[in-house]
């Protein structure tokens, strides 16, 4: 099912979009007046964490969290309510267009700049690559301020001047070369530079993908362990063999260590403590986690781990593109590292959750 | 053991090098060097130009084209081959169907086939594994039987790896199913993809790419004569056989060249404006990797220097082991090098991420499968423990 969906564009199947519009999950964390639900972060956990378990490449983290997050944060109440009601409704897709062919895991930008004509903003430069980015119906853009600084701009998709070549990813998803030449673009928000509130919503984005992991990672333990109870070798079933199992059971504790940081990031995130280093901690731990249980979910399947037929690689693969994404777990061990002199110990407990 | 080399074996590997990196066409090297896979084209045009060299089969009987060489030699050959990103003459033909035949064969058999193996005028692919004989071959379940002068055989193949283009298979079928032992009743029968009842699919691995294959067989004839060695003896043709499929797995030669080509994307890219390479993290990372690397070839000259009678050294085990976790480690390097870019693995044209990190994700995924085939790692570590250390 989830093979054929991804095979062609948009990657997604977009009835089950609707149904998640349908069900209020897309409108999760925005506020009622602007078509959301009023939940909040622990609610938005729990749907990555879902989307994470059945590996559904509906956009949900990319297109709520990442996007909607930034718009929610930022963005004026005239685009809170345009853009957040459509998102909700399921009738506009956003995206954030923030890497860069060389810029990593920057919260800055510089290959697209703004410039400003009168009252009204241009882009150009290039963005890539952009989560679901020829599909979406509006972006969210960071560029280099005239002045110095990173601004968000609001891009409608059928702006001119605006080129979106998609292709398909690792994992099946899709992102797209994003091309702006004097694309017309709306500040979101005030203006001004705005890198702050993107670190912030890069680290929610990455406590978003730890939930995502943490669901992922607990259906390919699952679908191991089922799979060495049932499959024989040698006469016995593979759960005969301890080494194999030891093996499940270092998988477990992975995966219980990752669900229970990517629950306090959570936390965090809920009372407003720091989310920055909370989502380090668990963008480090779900990184080394992710590559544990995906390495090691295919090598106890033998031979059917590496083929596209069976579900278990694909979780591999999507933990991969996580991993990717905004920031792996060595990007997050340094950030960390640079501070660990700064404090004698860690309480996860303690207010404000630093 | 030596570990430096005379001015002989300077110059032998002076040789070779020149050999490779002149007379293999660049355009196919390059794929190597650029992680694409050859074609079925580039493997045929590589191994004939080797094989006119005398250096597609040189670890063969001299008689039919070996040279003769001592371990060290051959060790200096492969090496300088993987540096050099050439397609390695077809391990099916070379290190597998062929060794089996000028050891077990009929003389009737080694002229039919041998010249033909190492010329890669006949493509031959390995029918070993079977949905529910992996890890446990002697399992195996494809059934051949005895009908006039001819064989019939039934059942299914697995994991066939380029089976699509192969013009013969060699495969292992039960031929006395009452056989108390297992590994007693089975016979190693070769024929062509293309005899009526053989039918090929496909199966897409996680790369996007189609390498392996399931392999039908329904009522398939087989002439006697294409019975390799004695009736029920084929489990010694198939050790002797993986035997073989052991060496040179260590993949050193592959795996430098790899590495070299992590350092210089990490060179190349950079992170708040200072390359990968300079970052203290990736560097200690390819510095460990590559001082491993220089354990395991020093290991694999030690167990080429000690393997006597075709029996392997213990350690050989080791190489196995120990080389696909390198392999694996340099492709999930060059993946976290390629990092936000390593998604674009089926970028098209209008995508500005390079090759190279297009193909880090799939190769990393696909490479997933160097601890599984030729005895998984875990068969490895069995191996070790138990008939090395007695446990
Ligand atoms: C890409 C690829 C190409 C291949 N090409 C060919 C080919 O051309 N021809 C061919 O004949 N075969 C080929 N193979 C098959 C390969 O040899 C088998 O995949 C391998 O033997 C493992 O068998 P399996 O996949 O059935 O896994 P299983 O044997 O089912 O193993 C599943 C898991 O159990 C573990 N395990 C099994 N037994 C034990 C034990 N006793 N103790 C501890 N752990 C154990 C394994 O290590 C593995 O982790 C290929 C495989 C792959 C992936």
């Amino acid at each position: 099912m989830r093979r054929k969906v991804t095979k062609t564009d948009p990657g997604f199947d977009e009835k089950v979009w609707t149904q998640l519009a349908e069900m209020g999950l897309l409108g999760l964390p925005f506020a009622e007046e602007h078509g959301g639900a009023g939940a909040g972060p622990v609610e938005v956990a729990i749907v990555a964490e879902e989307i994470g378990r059945v590996l559904a490449p509906e956009p949900f983290v990319e297109a709520v969290v990442l996007a909607g997050g930034l718009i929610n944060r930022v963005g004026s109440d005239a685009q809170k309510s345009e853009l957040l009601t459509a998102l909700s409704e399921g009738s506009s897709i956003p995206t954030f267009a923030h890497t860069e062919i060389g810029s990593r895991w920057t919260p800055t930008a510089s290959a697209v700049t703004a410039t400003e004509a009168g009252d009204s903003w241009t882009l150009s430069g290039v963005k890539e690559p952009v989560p679901h980015g020829a599909r979406a119906d509006v972006l969210v853009v960071s560029a280099a301020l005239p002045g110095g600084g990173t601004g968000l701009f609001v891009v409608n998709g059928d702006a001119s001047g605006l080129t979106r070549s998609g292709y398909r990813n690792i994992d099946g998803t899709r992102s797209a070369n994003v091309r702006f030449d004097s694309t017309p673009a709306a500040p979101l928000g005030e203006g001004g530079d705005q890198t702050d509130a993107i670190e912030r919503a890069l680290a929610v984005g990455r406590i978003a993908y730890s939930n995502e992991a943490v669901g992922a990672m607990d259906t390919a333990l699952r679908t191991t362990v089922e799979y060495l109870k049932t499959r024989k070798q040698f006469g016995v079933t593979l759960n005969k063999f301890q080494a194999l199992n030891f093996r499940a059971a270092d998988m477990y504790m992975s995966l219980e260590l990752a669900r229970s940081i990517a629950l306090w990031a959570t936390v965090v995130e809920m009372t407003g403590g720091d989310v920055v280093s909370a989502g380090d901690r668990a963008r480090l731990l779900t990184s080394r986690a992710g590559r544990h249980i995906g390495k090691d979910a295919i090598q106890l399947h033998g031979g059917i781990g590496v083929t596209a037929e069976y579900k278990v690689g694909h979780y591999t693969a999507r933990l991969t593109a996580i991993d990717h994404l905004l920031g792996d777990g060595d990007f997050a061990a340094d950030r960390l590292a640079a501070k660990v002199g700064d404090y004698p110990t860690v309480d996860p407990l303690g207010a404000p959750y630093a | 053991m030596q570990l430096q080399l005379s001015p002989e074996m300077q110059a032998f590997r002076e040789e070779m090098r020149t050999f490779f990196t002149t007379q293999v066409p660049k355009e196919i090297r390059d794929k190597g060097a650029n992680r694409h896979h050859p074609t079925k084209d580039d493997f045929v045009t590589t191994q004939r130009i080797l094989n006119a060299a005398g250096l597609a089969v040189p670890h063969w009987p001299v008689e039919y084209g070996g040279r003769d060489w001592t371990p060290l030699q051959r060790h200096i050959y492969r090496e300088e081959m993987q540096l050099a990103h050439v397609p390695e003459p077809l391990a099916f033909n070379t290190s597998m169907i062929g060794p089996v035949l000028a050891q077990f064969g009929s003389q009737e058999q080694k002229d039919r086939f041998l010249a033909k193996t190492a010329n890669l005028d006949i493509w031959w692919c390995q029918g070993f594994s079977e949905p529910d004989a992996g890890s446990d071959l002697a399992g195996l379940r494809t059934v051949a039987v005895q009908d006039g002068d001819e064989w019939v055989v039934n059942g299914q193949k697995t994991w066939t790896t380029m089976g699509q283009h192969a013009d013969w298979i060699f495969c292992l079928a039960r031929t006395d199913p009452t056989a108390e032992k297992k590994q007693r009743g089975i016979s190693m029968l070769v024929f062509p993809m293309d005899t009526p009842g053989v039918t090929l699919r496909p199966i897409e691995l996680l790369d996007g790419g189609f390498e392996v294959n399931e392999v039908f067989f329904e009522d398939v004839r087989v002439p006697s004569e294409n019975l390799i060695g004695e009736v029920n003896k084929g489990w010694d043709q198939a050790k002797f056989l993986l035997g073989n499929e052991r060496v040179g797995i260590a993949r050193v030669g592959g795996t430098k060249g790899m590495l070299a080509l992590a350092k210089e994307l990490a060179r190349e890219t950079t992170y708040n404006g200072r390359p990968l390479l300079e970052d203290p993290r990736y560097a200690s990372r390819i510095a460990e990797i590559e001082n491993e690397l220089v354990a395991l070839e020093l290991t694999a000259l030690r167990v080429v220097a000690n393997s006597a009678d075709g029996k392997p050294h213990p350690a050989s085990s080791v190489l196995k082991l120990k080389g696909s976790v390198l392999q694996q480690e340099v492709t999930e390097l060059i993946v976290d090098i390629a990092g936000p870019l390593s998604v674009a693995s089926f970028a098209e044209e209008g995508s500005d991420v390079p090759d190279w990190a297009r193909v880090s994700a799939p190769e990393y995924l696909n490479y997933r499968k160097v601890s599984i085939y030729g005895g998984s790692n875990e068969v490895q570590r069995v191996i070790i423990s138990g008939t090395i250390l007695g446990l």
